[in-house]
C-alpha cells in the first residue's frame, strides 16, 4: 500500500465525484421534460387546441436552454478516465467500448438529429412529423442514458466477460449477458423513471410559480395536470424498481445492502430501519450497539432482499469473517485467495517473459483456479471492504422518504385539480415551488448510495479504487478539480439565470431558443 | 440532405438574442473543454506514455501485481 498515492486517490475521486454530480444537475431534467415535452405535443396534435401548442413551445423553451449548457458535460467524466483512471480504463476498455459506441452512434445521433426538427422545423414539417420528432428526442435522449447506465451497471455487477491475463484487460464474451444485466436494467428503469419525477416536480413547481402570481393560470393548470399524472405514474414505478433493486444488490453486493441498513450481525427475519442514527462509534470489531435508536419494519428486510420473511440477510461481520453455517465466504478468506491469484498472475507474466511454457502452464491454472477473487487481492485488510456506512445510512432514507413525499404530493395536486381548488392553496403552492430543488437532492442521493455503497470497488469484486488510478501527480488532479469547479459554476448560474428569465417572460414572451 | 441543411440554416439565422447569447455559451463551453482541458490538462495516460497495446498491458501487470507483494 505505501506504494499508492492516498492523496491522488482521493483528489481523483473528489474530482470524478464533481463532476458527476455537476452533469446530473442537467441530466434528469432533459429526460423527463423531453417526454413531458412530447406528451404535450401529442395533446396538441390530437386537440387542435392552440394553447396546448402554447405550452409545448413554453417547455421547449426550458428544455432547450437546459440541454444546450449541460451537453457534453459528460464528456469530461471520459476525460478522466483516460488521465485519472488509467488501469481502471484499461481494465474496462472492451467492455465498455460496445454500450459507449453504440451510445455515440446511435442514440446521440438520433437525438441530435431530430432535435433540430423539433426546434427549427415548425411550419417547415407536417405536425405529425414534428410530433415523430419530439417522440424520437426523447427516445434518444433515454436511449443515450441506457448505454450509460449499461456500463455503469456492469461496475456494480460484472457478467458477461473474463479476464485474458495476456492483456491484462477484461474482455467481453457476451454483449446481450452485458445488455440484460439484472443490476443494469434495474438500475436504467430505476434512473430515469426518478429522472421523470424531477421534470415532473420543475414542471409543477415552475407552473405553481405563475398561479402564485396569478398568471397563465390555464397554462399553468394543464402543464400542472399532465405533470402530476407523470410524476405519479413514474414515482410509484422508481418505487417499485427500487425494490427489484434491493434484490439484485443483495444477491450481488451484500455489503452495499448491510451499510446500507447499517446492519453488522445478520439475522433470518431481518428489519428494515425506516428512521434511526447509527452510532459514529459502532465498529466491526466492538460490542457497541449499531444504533442510537431506530424504528424497524419487522422482516422487511428479508422481504425486500430476498422476498421471505424468514431469509437471511448477512451483516457487515458476516460478509467479512464469513458465516459457515449460512455459507457465506468471509473477505479475509478472499484475500487469502486473491493473494494467490495476483502472485500467480505474476509469475504467468515472468514465465512468459523468460519463455519458460511449463511454469507459464502452471501458473496459468493457478491463477484460474483463483481469480474470482482477484481483486481481493489488493485489498490489505478485510475492513477495507467496508463502506462508509453513515454516508449511505442517511442518504437511502432521505431519497426513500422524498420518494414517498413526492407520491404524496402528486396524489394530493391531482385531488386539489380535481376539485378545482388549487390555485386557492397558496401553502400548496409553496410547497411545489420549493419540492423543484428536493427533486435534485433525492436524485443526487440515489448515486450517492449507488456509488458509495460499493466501495472500496471501482469494478465490483475485480477492481479497488486504490488500484484504478494513473500514476500521475496529485497536484494536477486537485489544479483541474478547481478549473471544473469554477467552469461548472458558471455553468449551473448561467443556466439558472436564463432558465429564471425565460419563466419570467412566460409562455406569451419569446420564442424559441 | 439539402432540406437537412436549410433546416439549420434558417433556424440559426431566425434565432432570437436570447438563442444566440445562449449558442455563444454553448460554443465557449465546448472550447474550454476540447481545446483547452483536453489538449492541456487531460493527456491519455496510457496512450501518452506507451506507444503499443503491448507496453500498456505489460504496464498494468506490473502495477496490478508490484505495487504489494
Amino acid at each position: 500500500m505505501e506504494h499508492i498515492d492516498v492523496s491522488l486517490v482521493d483528489w481523483s475521486r473528489a474530482q470524478f465525484a464533481l463532476t458527476a454530480i455537476y452533469h446530473w444537475f442537467f441530466v434528469p431534467l432533459t429526460l423527463g421534460l423531453s417526454f413531458l415535452i412530447a406528451i404535450f405535443e401529442t395533446m396538441y396534435v390530437r386537440s387542435g387546441d392552440e394553447e396546448w401548442l402554447k405550452i409545448t413551445k413554453f417547455w421547449m423553451r426550458l428544455f432547450g436552454v437546459n440541454f444546450a449548457i449541460g451537453v457534453a458535460t459528460g464528456i469530461i467524466l471520459e476525460f478522466e478516465f483516460g488521465t485519472n483512471w488509467s488501469n481502471y480504463s484499461w481494465l474496462v476498455g472492451d467492455i465498455f467500448g460496445a454500450p459507449l459506441a453504440i451510445e455515440g452512434i446511435l442514440a446521440f445521433f438520433l437525438e441530435s438529429t431530430f432535435i433540430a426538427v423539433m426546434f427549427f422545423g415548425w411550419n417547415k414539417v407536417s405536425k405529425n412529423f414534428h410530433l415523430t420528432s419530439s417522440w424520437l428526442v426523447a427516445i434518444g435522449s433515454n436511449l443515450s442514458a441506457l448505454w450509460i447506465l449499461v456500463a455503469n451497471g456492469w461496475m456494480q455487477n460484472p457478467v458477461g466477460m473474463h479476464f485474458n491475463p495476456d492483456t491484462a484487460r477484461n474482455e467481453m464474451l457476451s454483449f446481450w449477458a452485458v445488455l440484460f444485466n439484472p443490476m443494469a436494467v434495474h438500475k436504467f428503469l430505476h434512473t430515469v423513471t426518478s429522472s421523470y419525477v424531477v421534470a415532473s416536480l420543475f414542471v409543477i413547481g415552475v407552473s405553481a410559480w405563475y398561479l402564485l402570481k396569478k398568471r397563465e393560470i390555464s397554462v399553468a393548470k394543464k402543464s400542472i395536470l399532465v405533470a402530476a399524472t407523470f410524476g405519479l405514474a413514474s414515482a410509484l414505478f422508481t418505487g417499485l424498481t427500487g425494490d427489484s433493486s434491493a434484490k439484485t444488490i443483495a444477491k450481488s453486493q451484500p455489503m452495499k445492502l448491510a451499510a446500507i441498513e447499517g446492519l453488522y450481525n445478520g439475522t433470518h427475519g431481518a428489519g428494515l430501519v425506516v428512521v434511526g442514527m447509527v452510532n459514529p462509534s459502532k465498529e466491526i470489531d466492538n460490542n457497541e450497539n449499531p444504533y442510537l435508536f431506530q424504528i424497524p419494519i419487522p422482516n422487511m428486510l428479508s422481504i425486500m432482499a430476498k422476498g421471505k420473511p424468514d431469509a437471511f440477510v448477512p451483516g457487515i461481520s458476516d460478509l467479512i469473517y464469513g458465516n459457515n453455517s449460512e455459507g457465506i465466504i468471509g473477505v479475509e478468506s478472499r484475500i487469502v485467495n486473491g493473494k494467490i491469484a495476483v502472485s500467480a498472475l505474476r509469475d504467468y507474466k515472468t514465465a512468459k517473459k523468460e519463455n519458460n511454457p511449463e511454469k507459464q502452464q502452471e501458473s496459468l491454472q493457478l491463477f484460474n483456479k483463483y481469480k474470482s477473487d482477484l481483486g481481493y487481492g489488493f485489498l490489505e485488510n478485510a475492513k477495507e471492504a467496508i463502506p462508509p456506512i453513515a454516508l449511505v445510512f442517511y442518504s437511502f432514507r432521505v431519497m426513500v422518504g422524498l420518494g414517498f413525499y413526492f407520491i404524496a404530493l402528486f396524489a394530493l395536486i391531482l385531488y386539489l385539480l380535481y376539485k378545482n381548488k388549487i390555485e386557492n392553496k397558496k401553502w400548496l403552492l409553496h410547497l411545489m415551488l420549493w419540492s423543484i430543488p428536493l427533486g435534485y437532492l433525492s436524485s443526487q442521493l440515489g448515486w450517492l448510495v449507488a456509488e458509495v455503497g460499493r466501495q472500496p470497488w471501482t469494478i465490483q469484486d475485480v477492481l479497488t479504487t486504490n488500484f484504478s488510478t494513473s500514476q500521475i501527480s496529485s497536484g494536477m488532479v486537485q489544479t483541474t478539480f478547481f478549473m471544473f469547479f469554477a467552469l461548472f459554476t458558471l455553468l449551473l448560474i448561467a443556466e439558472i439565470r436564463i432558465l429564471v428569465k425565460q419563466i419570467k417572460k412566460g409562455p406569451e414572451g419569446g420564442s424559441n431558443v | 440532405m439539402r432540406n437537412f441543411f436549410l433546416l439549420y440554416y434558417d433556424g440559426f439565422k431566425n434565432m432570437t438574442k436570447d438563442g444566440k447569447r445562449l449558442w455563444f455559451i454553448i460554443i465557449i463551453k465546448l472550447f474550454i473543454m476540447f481545446f483547452v482541458l483536453k489538449l492541456f490538462f487531460f493527456p491519455n495516460f496510457l496512450k501518452t506514455n506507451f506507444n503499443t497495446d503491448k507496453e500498456r498491458s505489460d504496464f498494468i501487470l506490473e502495477t496490478l501485481t508490484q505495487k504489494h507483494k
